[in-house]
């Protein structure tokens, strides 16, 4: 059963997740990949403010194609998350609690995630179609320079994820791929 | 001689942009909705359930199946006997240029690897040319996503590592890159040739249909073996646990020099697009 979390994701809703969890996501996200994480991360290395507000903030990690006429997005899956890891340490720090992304993530940022608590989700890698249903408004709100990799605001609707890695650091990218090999044992 | 306008390549190609985007090549979704049959694990099967259904999605509302709509890759075989009318790379860049935009597809070109400012139209095109006999000119688009291309390697084994050196290298590609080129994936794997010449057959297996076979038998053999072993891994869809890592291993190869056994292998994911057009 998916359990429905409305957002912001306050560090008592991350407490309650374990990976392996399907969840739908209802409120507002933010969007980031790779060159808006290198701004932030370069503005907080420099101890400047950054243009939005990171605490209990959930960044999903996309760069959309572009919307046409009517549509609140284009096609929006998610983007390979470890090339945020270098990043993604910094903003948790600083409150961010939820990451959507694919793929794994690194020893520091697991670290990280332990330390001031804080859910990896995953949503459905190559399903950007799929997924854009459920994102009902979209605005640029900084570094609109950046075109698909500028940062936007999401509202999202019932937003299917997985909790792939939780604030205990239980990894459902091992735990998974165990149980179904283990499975095929005991069918021997 | 024939004479063929560079307009009609720049068209060709345009549509081709579109078409590829939007429309998963039947031989992928038979690989994908036979896997949905077969998977055991119920997770697994269930992702397998949401991924038909995008595709499906995409193709009914005529939006990009993924939003990674990829480095233009086309492939052109050119007839000796064709004339082309006016600068066939500027052709093929312009129907690029015009495709992703008229088609709402994501520009992801930078400009250059260290400076990194997007070029705005998702050219330059990465083109490859054969001269063919002939008169006809055959255009294949395959627009290839990053996650996938970001997870592929290549190694010159030595002679002496023999078939069993190259079913490590491709099994190992596979683990190491676990969840992140979303898996199911599609395997390209070259063998042979030079270093340069081993990637480029890895990258053209990858268009190879999906449900083919190598024509020699000790290869398709071989893409049967690495296809199974890659399939007891256990990643999955996803990476979340399954039979279902990979949908089909492609082999292509070439001869290689006495001293050499050049393996490189081009991971593409389950969005595994490619589109060709005679002209």
């Amino acid at each position: 059963m998916e359990i429905k979390i409305t957002l912001p994701l306050t560090k008592d809703k991350v407490k309650e997740l374990k990976a392996g969890d399907s969840c739908l996501l209802t409120g507002v996200m933010y969007t980031g990949r790779d060159a808006a994480h290198k701004r932030l991360f370069d503005l907080i290395k420099e101890g400047k403010k950054l243009p939005l507000d990171i605490k209990d903030s959930t960044f999903y990690f996309v760069g959309p194609t572009p919307k046409k006429e009517g549509e609140a997005i284009g096609s929006a899956g998610p983007t390979t998350s470890y090339r945020m890891d270098a990043y993604s340490p910094a903003l948790i720090a600083l409150g961010q609690t939820g990451m959507i992304g694919k793929g794994k993530r690194n020893d520091d940022v697991i670290k990280a995630m332990k330390k001031y608590g804080a859910v990896y989700f995953g949503a459905i890698g190559g399903c950007g179609a799929l997924l854009s249903k459920c994102i009902k408004r979209s605005e640029v709100v900084a570094y609109e320079d950046l075109g698909t990799e500028a940062i936007h605001r999401l509202e999202v609707e019932n937003f299917p994820v997985v909790v792939v890695i939780d604030s205990y650091g239980n990894n459902l990218y091992e735990t998974g791929k165990k149980a179904y090999l283990e499975s095929l044992k005991e069918e021997k | 001689m024939r004479e063929l306008s560079a307009e009609i390549i720049a068209n060709t190609v345009k549509r081709l942009c579109i078409e590829a985007n939007l429309r998963l090549p039947k031989d992928i979704k038979a690989c994908i909705e036979n896997s949905f049959d077969t998977e055991p694990w119920a997770g697994a099967k269930d992702i397998l359930g949401k991924i038909i259904e995008n595709y499906t999605i995409a193709e009914n509302e005529l939006k990009p199946i993924c939003q990674d709509t990829g480095a233009a890759c086309v492939f052109v075989k050119i007839g000796q006997d064709v004339h082309i009318n006016g600068n066939l790379t500027d052709a093929i860049n312009e129907g690029v240029r015009q495709g992703y935009k008229e088609g709402f597809l994501r520009k992801s070109i930078v400009n250059d690897p260290i400076e990194r400012i997007n070029t705005g139209d998702n050219t330059p095109a990465m083109i490859y040319y054969d001269i063919v006999e002939g008169d006809k000119v055959e255009i294949t688009l395959a627009p290839k996503g990053f996650g996938s291309e970001n997870m592929s390697r290549i190694k010159m084994l030595k002679p002496s590592d023999s078939v069993e050196g190259v079913i490590d290298f491709v099994v190992d590609t596979v683990m190491k890159a676990g969840s992140n080129p979303c898996p199911p994936i599609v395997v390209g794997v070259g063998i042979g040739g030079t270093f340069d010449k081993c990637a480029y057959l890895a990258k053209k297996a990858l268009l190879r249909e999906a449900q083919s076979e190598n024509p020699v038998p000790y290869y398709a053999e071989l893409e049967r073996t690495l296809l199974n072993k890659i399939n007891a891994l256990g990643i999955g869809p996803q990476g979340f646990g399954g039979k279902t890592t990979a949908l089909a291993v492609n082999i292509e190869t070439m001869p290689t020099h006495i001293a050499g056994l050049p393996v490189a292998v081009n991971i593409n994911c389950h969005v595994t697009r490619h589109v060709k057009e005679v002209i």
